[in-house]
């Protein structure tokens, strides 16, 4: 059983293709507080490995990437 | 030695050369996405790329030389929009308005899978900051007007962009 992560805020990319997934999460995740957590959740199937890149260039850590209902869900915290 | 800072953002050196629709998506795509990532990003438009900055966009793309362009239909059952619609060159050629109907069945495509337009694609780079460098020669040769573009970009020519080319990580021609 994992761990019950807290969203600080949900942004929903379902539908949109590459590269606005990735240009949404890092605009949301610049109105987070340092240590606040966004969940971000897509259907590209080319968003599990961009979130992934994503996280390791910006800082900011990437907690879970999973699939749920058929769709990509990523829990991001932001680190700086 | 490259960056006399090594704690500098990477940075991305983009030309776009082309400017039909098909051609304008990678270099906007790329440099939204490394802006995304934290990334200082530049991109120099030159010669056909040179019309991506206009302020409003009329970008069309040709099936005609283009013989791996997919044409799709973006109405009807999925069954029906997968269908690779084998057209003959000679009918692309001679067919007025050709351009216009395959540029509008790519746009629709494109919209309906969740792409975004080229418009909204520029204005997010705009938006991270992307840093538009227009050639001054180009605008020269083709006789446009700095008031032809948009205000965010940046006449230059190519030492300019070499400079900031020299201090990219990566450098792409598009």
């Amino acid at each position: 059983m994992m761990d019950v992560l807290k969203e600080d805020q949900v942004l929903d990319c379902s539908g949109m293709l590459c590269p606005v997934p990735v240009v949404k999460a890092s605009k949301a995740i610049k109105t987070l507080e340092v240590g606040q957590v966004l969940k971000m959740i897509a259907t590209d199937p080319g968003a599990p490995p961009d979130m992934e890149a994503w996280s390791r260039q910006t800082g900011n850590e990437l907690l879970r990437s999973m699939q749920e209902d058929g769709k990509f869900v990523f829990y991001i915290r932001r680190s700086k | 030695m490259s960056k006399s800072d090594p704690n500098a953002p990477k940075r991305l050196a983009l030309i776009a050369s082309k400017g039909t629709l098909d051609w304008a998506y990678p270099p906007f795509i790329l440099a939204s996405a490394a802006g995304a990532m934290g990334w200082e990003v530049g991109i120099f438009f030159t010669f056909f790329g040179l019309t991506l900055l206009k302020p409003k966009l009329t970008t069309q793309v040709s099936p005609l030389g283009n013989p791996a362009m997919p044409m799709k239909m973006p109405f009807g059952p999925e069954g029906f929009q997968n269908i690779n619609w084998p057209i003959p060159n000679l009918l692309m050629a001679n067919v007025p308005g050709f351009e216009s109907l395959a540029t509008g069945l790519m746009k629709q495509t494109f919209k309906n899978k969740g792409v975004a337009s080229i418009e909204e694609m520029r204005q997010m780079c705009l938006d991270t900051d992307v840093r538009m460098f227009g050639c001054q020669m180009t605008m020269d040769v083709f006789g446009f007007k700095r008031e032809d573009f948009i205000k965010e970009t940046e006449f230059c020519g190519a030492a300019t962009f070499l400079e900031y080319a020299a201090d990219a990580d990566v450098q792409l021609f598009i």
